[in-house]
């Protein structure tokens, strides 16, 4: 493999905390090195801003939700199609681009890795079919746990064991990186109908409570001792006042204590905090309660979270939590789609327009930035629009403008409809804060990679790590004239390298790169039980026979990167 | 001794049976016996094991006749038919695996083609529907589990999908449908009195053609309002029971098929089943499901729109993808005179389209990759004969709720047959060749 030196760039490094000094990033083999021979090939990043590949902790990108909305939004399609053109297929798409533009839009803004947020067990074939059809990005996927039976059953008689070994049965059956929990019990209602609003709701039938399974979950989180933390989407998505359930939800870690062998440090990791930080009990008086929410965040170290920025675009919502888009439907009137999966979970979609016209929408996109500005630790709270639910992911260099300016925030205020309503119900009006270059690299580079427990790979530019390096046409030493220099900046990255492979120059892509799929294969105990309730369920209930389950490596996962635990005693 | 091979993937309809026992010669190169699968399906394995069938690719003589060559030679034809049309169609892709579609749409790509599956014929409409107003849906393990309301709407699953009522819809004993056909109401519209009406608990016999007209009836009913004395020949008694029946119910579901869809109204009938559907949501809980055809169409959809953004009817000749069913959908290409060559697999144009649409492929350079003898292979001036899928070569396929399953190979292709795939990958890397990159 070739030999990079990436000279005189100012660079950001949260992992070894380079705060934009200059520095020569050496590349060998695909890794971050000390020093390279002579032959190496020279990039001069003078005057420019140097940083690890950024990571994507949360977006829907990959599956069979995101392709019902490719499939029913024909319209979405309309003014954004890219044409065949030099290394890239043809693209199209705005809030849900084809796989092909997914992985070039992502490269190009500086992404080296990204998690798909929501897989459907039954569904991962298709999850892992669209992954590898997204070229360059480093992908994993997670599989949601919060309304399967097995789960349910097993934790309603505290079986946190056995709860376990599911898991990475299921894991391994599916090649999934994470535990994620989408409404928990609210979507086991949601096939009758029916939802949990609240923590301590009974989901019907199982007779436990959505606190139950989010205590169960972490438990057997860090009984594994898996790489990621459990990853929730609690329950009350999006209803005005939700901020107490969401506090109800964050309360449950309250105490316990992450056990793994990656560097993560928190055993929680709340999701699209924007949607769950509203204060109100209408939409008339709905106001920000993300003051309440990050402090305390702020206090817990053992929780991380994600802000799920409003962008004030049109976009397409897509969530496991089926009653909530059944619930937006009715509010925005739209066309509404569902999905409801056997023994597992649900999914819906509906497509959805933030417009600046509307207070609501204007409150949303304050509250996501508030949160951000709020926190106290970048470590701990990281920049994603839960793309495409509350924006595109291509927005994040927008998003990163207004926190990275107060001048473009006010640009933003002023242009609102209902200017006095956005200042009346929430903070952003008096936040002077402007996040830094430093602190932009911890919430979207090194923050996620230890969330993730992926500090060994990706995030920073400590030798030894991949080398996925990049470089954006931003001086830090020359005061930002017109913020819209930042998102320029950010839009289309001068150089980056996936694992060592120059897979972006000046913007345009140059290789298809060395795409992995990355997921946690966890050893555990042999488990008759679980083994033989698996196959019980497998025989009486599933639609499908076990051995027709399994997303096997060869077609599925070509290129797959394992993370091992081992939790056998 | 011979070997059972388990959990065989039935490449036949959409209900994609995955419990099939297949009983192989030791060697593993005779099928032997299949057990489970429905008489189609038994057919579809039996029949790859025919002794009179087509191995080498044959070019259509001047004279009629039919000449064999081999296959580099059909892979040559295929490749300059692409590399020199103008507005080239590639059809079909609903028999063959999402391996197969992705290479093809790799070649699609590259000649600027227009790529359509059979949804052109049967569920385009529906496609057209659900982005009209959207589709709440399920997978059929949910069913199974938890219905016990199901509709069957212009559709005829004891004929068409033999395995449905009993793996998914009427008869299994699920978790919350403990008494299996018991716990379930049935109702069948259908002008006719088919087997499955036979089975219903209620009948609800609509003149023909009227479909939209009950389907809006039934929403006045659920909403307790004024009706007229019958609607669509149901008086309107049946239709106030029919609704009370569904309301009651505390899981229910709509599956329909082409008596709604290629009958007047096409889209719009879908367009009110659908409405029902969300209207039943405020009272109980409700899905609907389109009854795919082909085993792997609904595949061909998603993969279409993973990577083109659009579930059928893609046209690329712009450089990019183009969606507009009645301009760029196949048989309406075809009827214009638009097209100069056309690519057909896994599928059958010549036995489903109009005559109108399928008399232009007997005059323009035309492909047929199909391992069975078909009017369209006999219509098409190059007939590439290839390994069945789902027998003998594996692959992925999609279930008509979308749910994915690798279908297995079970025995040997007889010798030097090559599968979808591979025959597509050697086009494409001709065709590569041809145009010039890399």
């Amino acid at each position: 493999m070739s030999e990079y030196i990436i000279k005189n760039g100012h660079v950001f490094d949260p992992v070894q905390g380079i705060k934009g000094d200059k520095k020569d990033i050496s590349i060998k083999d695909g890794k971050i090195v000390d020093k390279v021979s002579s032959s190496a090939k020279v990039i001069d990043a003078r005057d420019k801003t140097v940083m690890a590949g950024a990571v994507e902790i949360h977006a829907h990108i990959a599956g069979p939700k995101v392709n019902l909305g490719r499939i029913y939004r024909p319209e979405d399609k309309l003014f954004s199609c890219t044409p065949t053109h030099g290394m890239e297929r043809m693209g199209g798409g705005a809030s849900i681009p084809t796989t092909f533009k997914t992985g070039y839009e992502y490269a190009k803004m500086g992404y080296t890795t990204a998690m798909e947020a929501a897989m459907p067990p039954l569904f991962s074939r298709h999850v892992h079919e669209e992954i590898r059809d997204t070229p360059i990005i480093d992908e994993g996927a997670f599989p949601v746990f919060g309304n399967n039976w097995f789960v349910m059953e097993y934790l309603k008689n505290g079986e946190v064991e056995n709860t376990a070994a599911y898991i990475a049965w299921l894991l391994r059956a599916t090649k999934g990186y994470a535990v994620k929990v989408v409404n928990p019990g609210g979507t086991e209602a949601w096939h009758w109908g029916l939802n949990c609003l609240s923590v301590n709701d009974p989901v019907p039938y199982f007779d436990i409570t959505p606190a139950e399974i989010i205590k169960g979950l972490i438990e057997a989180n860090e009984y594994l001792g898996l790489p990621h933390s459990m990853h929730i989407h609690p329950n009350n998505l999006g209803n005005p006042g939700n901020y107490t359930t969401t506090l109800d939800t964050l309360k449950i870690a309250q105490g316990m204590q992450p056990k793994n062998k990656f560097g993560r440090e928190q055993v929680m990791h709340l999701t699209h905090t924007q949607f769950h930080s509203y204060g109100g009990d209408s939409w008339g008086n709905f106001e920000s309660k993300a003051k309440e929410v990050m402090d305390y965040i702020n206090k817990n170290k053992n929780i991380t979270v994600d802000t799920g920025n409003v962008t004030l675009d049109e976009t397409t919502t897509m969530t496991a939590d089926g009653p909530f888009e059944h619930h937006l439907t009715g509010l925005n009137h739209l066309k509404w789609a569902n999905v409801d999966v056997e023994l597992e979970t649900a999914a819906g979609v509906v497509p959805y327009i933030y417009s600046p016209n509307i207070s609501v929408c204007a409150i949303q996109w304050a509250i996501g930035l508030e949160l951000a500005l709020y926190a106290k630790d970048p470590m701990r709270c990281f920049i994603t629009t839960d793309h495409p639910n509350a924006g595109p992911f291509t927005r994040y260099p927008r998003v990163i403008k207004w926190l990275m300016s107060k001048k473009a925030r006010e640009t933003q205020i002023n242009a609102f409809k209902h200017k006095d309503k956005v200042l009346s119900q929430t903070g952003i009006g008096a936040m002077d804060r402007e996040i830094s270059l430093y602190e932009i690299a911890a919430m979207t580079r090194a923050g996620p990679a230890r969330s993730l427990g992926l500090t060994a790979i990706c995030g920073g530019l400590k030798p030894g790590m991949d080398a996925d390096v990049v470089v954006y046409n931003l001086n830090p030493e020359k005061p930002v004239g017109n913020p819209d220099q930042i998102e320029t900046a950010f839009s289309r990255a001068a150089h980056v390298f996936k694992s060592g492979v120059e897979v972006v120059k000046d913007g345009e892509i140059v290789s298809s790169g060395n795409k992995r799929t990355l997921w946690v294969n966890a050893k555990v105990n042999d488990n008759p039980q679980v083994m033989r309730d698996i196959t019980e369920k497998f025989l009486k209930y599933y639609s499908v026979t076990q051995n027709n389950y399994e997303a096997l490596g060869h077609t599925f996962v070509p290129n797959p990167y394992a993370l091992d635990v081992d939790a056998t005693t | 001794m011979t070997k059972t091979i388990t959990d065989v993937v039935c490449p036949f309809c959409g209900t994609l049976c995955d419990d099939i026992e297949v009983i192989v010669s030791d060697d593993g190169k005779k099928l032997l016996e299949v057990d489970n699968a429905c008489v189609i399906g038994t057919e579809k394995f039996l029949h790859s094991q025919s002794s009179d069938r087509i191995t080498r690719p044959r070019m259509h003589q001047e004279d009629g006749s039919w000449k064999e060559i081999s296959y580099d030679e059909a892979v040559e034809y295929t490749a300059q038919m692409l590399a020199k049309a103008k507005k080239p169609l590639m059809f079909g892709w609903s028999s063959t695996n999402c391996e197969a579609q992705s290479v093809g749409n790799e070649i699609a790509e590259m000649s600027r083609a227009c790529c359509d599956n059979t949804a052109a014929t049967c569920h385009g409409t529906s496609l057209i529907a659900i982005q009209d107003v959207g589709l709440p849906s399920c997978t059929l393990g949910e069913i199974k589990n938890r219905a016990d309301r199901i509709i069957f709407w212009g559709c005829n699953p004891a004929h068409a999908h033999p395995r449905h009522m009993s793996r998914y819809s009427i008869f299994p004993r699920g978790f919350f449908t403990g008494k299996g056909q018991m716990s379930r109401k049935l109702i069948v519209v259908d002008p006719r009195v088919t087997d499955t009406a036979k089975m219903a608990d209620m009948h609800l016999q609509v003149a023909q053609g009227q479909d939209y007209e009950l389907l809006d009836a039934l929403r006045v009913a659920l909403k307790g309002e004024w009706l007229p004395d019958e609607v669509a020949g149901i008086p309107r008694e049946k239709i106030r029971e029919a609704a009370d029946i569904l309301k009651s119910g505390r899981f229910g579901i709509i599956f329909f098929g082409m008596g709604v869809t290629q009958t007047l109204g096409k889209n719009h009938n879908i367009d009110a089943a659908i409405a029902v559907t969300k209207d039943l949501n405020d009272y109980t809980k409700f899905s609907i499901m389109p009854m795919r055809g082909h085993y792997n169409v609904t595949g061909s959809g998603e993969v279409f729109a993973w990577q083109f953004g659009f579930p059928y009817a893609v046209d690329l000749t712009r450089g990019f993808a183009r969606y507009n069913p009645g301009d760029t959908s196949t048989i309406d290409l075809l009827t214009r005179g638009e097209i100069d060559a056309m690519l057909t697999i896994g599928s059958d144009p010549g036995a489903h389209f109009p005559i109108s649409a399928v008399k232009p492929i007997a005059k323009m350079p035309s492909v047929c990759i199909d391992p069975h003898l078909t009017p369209t292979s006999g219509v098409s001036k190059l007939h590439v004969p290839v390994a069945f899928n789902g027998v003998e070569t594996g692959g992925n396929c999609y279930r008509m709720d979308n749910v994915p399953i690798d279908c297995r190979k079970v025995v040997e292709p007889p010798e030097g047959m090559l599968t979808d795939e591979e025959f597509l990958i050697k086009v494409r890397d001709r065709l590569k060749q041809l145009k010039g990159a890399a």
